[in-house]
């Protein structure tokens, strides 16, 4: 049962042959008994997550189930969850108990899944290692010396180690991919706006976006079609039909032009992962797709842009935990702007007020046209490398991470190398088109590989079925670490 | 260019981050480095490239001026450090 694909959960159910009552419990004794190791999970609440999946077992009895009722997935603590501790990873948030739901966490309580808990994350969803969280470290369920990486490693650990079937993300420079690809499984950033903002505690409003992460890009198809969908309390939702993101999987891939940048296959890829690479290619031409190479001449440009324009944008949404409304007070301070600095100087943890600070300066007067205004006219060139590349394919493919999972403290003394690790990742953001990431293969050590595709601006379905497509002819995406049974 | 310490100083002023005298020099090389990091845009033509401030091309939205939310200010301060009758608590600004 814990191996088996959404899907399969979801007729067992229909059956009767589990009922959602028992899936809960199966994954909450799991979770009791492998998480103390792991460090996934950072909230439970058992009674609330029964009492969720009594209701789900009511809706099965009455015959109204839909696709996802009473499967069992966990949250990234970065998602509002009423009644919820929802600490964002930080001692700012350590005791929030959320007053409302996300939109996410809404639209997937409402399709019937049970909240098994919330997940670890690298503060303020700010690293690539889940090593800034306030709560420790997530271990990668492949190797516990290993990070899982970040900043969704919480839910990419959970998954690996089938303490949760699924789990929700956020991607604002690689979020979801990087760690899905360190921890073998499959994840998926939409299309910015494609999915509400509403409740997901903000980094970098003009990058952040969630998704789903799961074992297959199967499961990611449903749950992605439950989490989109317009929404009027976020600015940017997109106001578009609704999409079945499943439509396209069982499509052929006769004829599909994929795109290889050029820059993506230069140096800096460890030979294992490019390897890897190689060979899922290879298995992609067989599958019938054709590959073409493309240019994107400015992403090596996307790292140093999206470190001025992440952190400018971080530096004003984290403006509002002043220790008034809600949050950390210090317990002692003078006046007013005292109270404001102490709170946030003990509140915070190291990178997130490096990020503050860097924000700060570049919006600075002075440096506003240097850094700012520069960065987001490097921004649109990216954007534009895209756009004409997309001329000549249908997806583009590459690697999600350069590296294999890395070793606890291997990156975490120099901020600008652990900001390297999201280098394949993050154009995708600037230019605020979807990419996902799926198991292609093993590199040193026997740690997972990641493959990354990028589809056009709402071209998840297509991505989705590039993905299930592969999956259907590997079992990449079928391997569990091992001595977690 | 390179910060100096009166420059860190500013920032974590406005930033409202206090910062101790250690904390001041380690951060002051970790910045330097970020900086040094991001030095490269500058080397980029960007004559005439028009600023991208968001993925996507949309306009604002407006709706009726009706009240749409209920009022929850007992459940929205309920997790406020500190607040009486009603109101949020903050040291005395005006003496």
């Amino acid at each position: 049962m814990i191996n088996s694909s959404l899907p399969e959960l979801s007729a067992a159910l229909a059956a009767r042959k589990v009922s959602a009552i028992e899936l809960a419990m199966l994954f909450l004794d799991r979770i009791d008994r492998l998480n103390p190791g792991l460090n996934a999970f950072i909230a439970l609440d058992r009674e609330r997550t029964l009492a969720q999946a009594k209701a789900a077992d009511a809706t099965l009895a009455a015959g109204t189930a839909g696709p996802l009722t009473g499967i069992p997935l966990a949250h990234k603590d970065i998602f509002c969850t009423k009644g919820w501790r929802t600490s964002c990873g930080s001692r700012m948030l350590e005791n929030f108990i959320s007053p409302y739901d996300a939109h996410v966490v809404e639209k997937l309580t409402d399709a019937g899944m049970v909240t098994l808990g919330k997940l670890n994350m690298d503060e303020f969803a700010m690293g690539s290692s889940n090593e800034t969280s306030y709560f420790g470290p997530v271990k990668n369920p492949w190797d516990s010396s290993r990070v899982p990486g970040g900043s969704s490693g919480g839910s990419a650990a959970a998954i690996a180690a089938r303490l949760a079937p699924a789990a929700t993300g956020t991607d604002t420079g690689g979020s979801i991919r990087q760690p899905a690809a360190l921890c073998g499984l499959t994840g998926l950033k939409p299309t910015y706006g494609v999915v509400s903002r509403y409740g997901m505690i903000a980094f970098a409003s003009s990058l952040d976006q969630a998704g789903p992460m799961a074992k297959s890009a199967e499961d990611c198809a449903l749950l992605l079609t439950a989490m989109a969908g317009f929404d009027t309390r976020d600015s940017t939702s997109l106001e578009r039909p609704a999409e079945n993101y499943s439509r396209d999987l069982e499509r052929p891939l006769t004829g599909l032009r994929i795109g290889l940048p050029q820059e993506f296959f230069g140096e800096g890829m460890d030979a294992d992962v490019r390897a890897a690479v190689e060979t899922a290619l290879a298995e992609y031409r067989k599958l019938g797709a054709t590959t073409v190479e493309v240019s994107l001449p400015n992403s090596g440009l996307s790292v140093p842009a999206y470190y001025v324009i992440a952190p400018a944008e971080a530096s004003s949404n984290l403006s509002r935990f002043d220790g008034v409304r809600y949050g950390y007070r210090a317990p002692e301070y003078g006046d007013l702007n005292d109270m404001y600095s102490k709170s946030r100087a003990q509140g915070f943890g190291a990178e997130v007020k490096r990020r503050i600070l860097i924000g700060t300066y570049v919006l600075s007067h002075g440096y506003y046209d240097a850094y700012y205004l520069k960065a987001q006219k490097i921004r649109r060139l990216i954007a534009a490398d895209f756009q004409k590349a997309f001329e000549s394919c249908d997806v583009i493919m590459g690697p999600t991470s350069p590296s294999v999972a890395f070793a606890f403290g291997a990156k975490s003394a120099d901020p600008v190398q652990m900001y390297l690790s999201d280098i394949y990742t993050i154009s995708t953001n600037l230019a605020g088109l979807p990419g996902m990431s799926l198991p292609c293969g093993f590199g040193a050590n026997n740690m997972p590989v990641g493959l990354q595709i990028i589809g056009r601006w709402f071209g998840e379905a297509k991505m989705l079925q590039a993905a299930h497509q592969y999956q259907k002819a590997t079992d990449w995406h079928t391997r569990m670490p091992g001595g977690l049974s | 260019m390179s910060l100096t310490p009166e420059d860190v100083s500013r920032i974590a002023l406005l930033s409202r981050i206090e910062l101790s005298a250690a904390e001041r020099e380690s951060t002051r090389g970790q910045l330097n480095g970020i900086l040094g990091f991001i030095e490269q845009l500058q080397a980029v033509d960007t004559a005439g490239i028009e600023p991208m401030a968001h993925a996507v091309d949309v306009v604002q939205r407006l709706r009726p001026d009706v009240v749409t939310e209920s009022d929850r200010r007992a459940d929205f301060q309920a997790v406020a450090p500190e607040t009486e009758a009603g109101l949020y608590l903050v040291p005395k600004v005006i003496e």
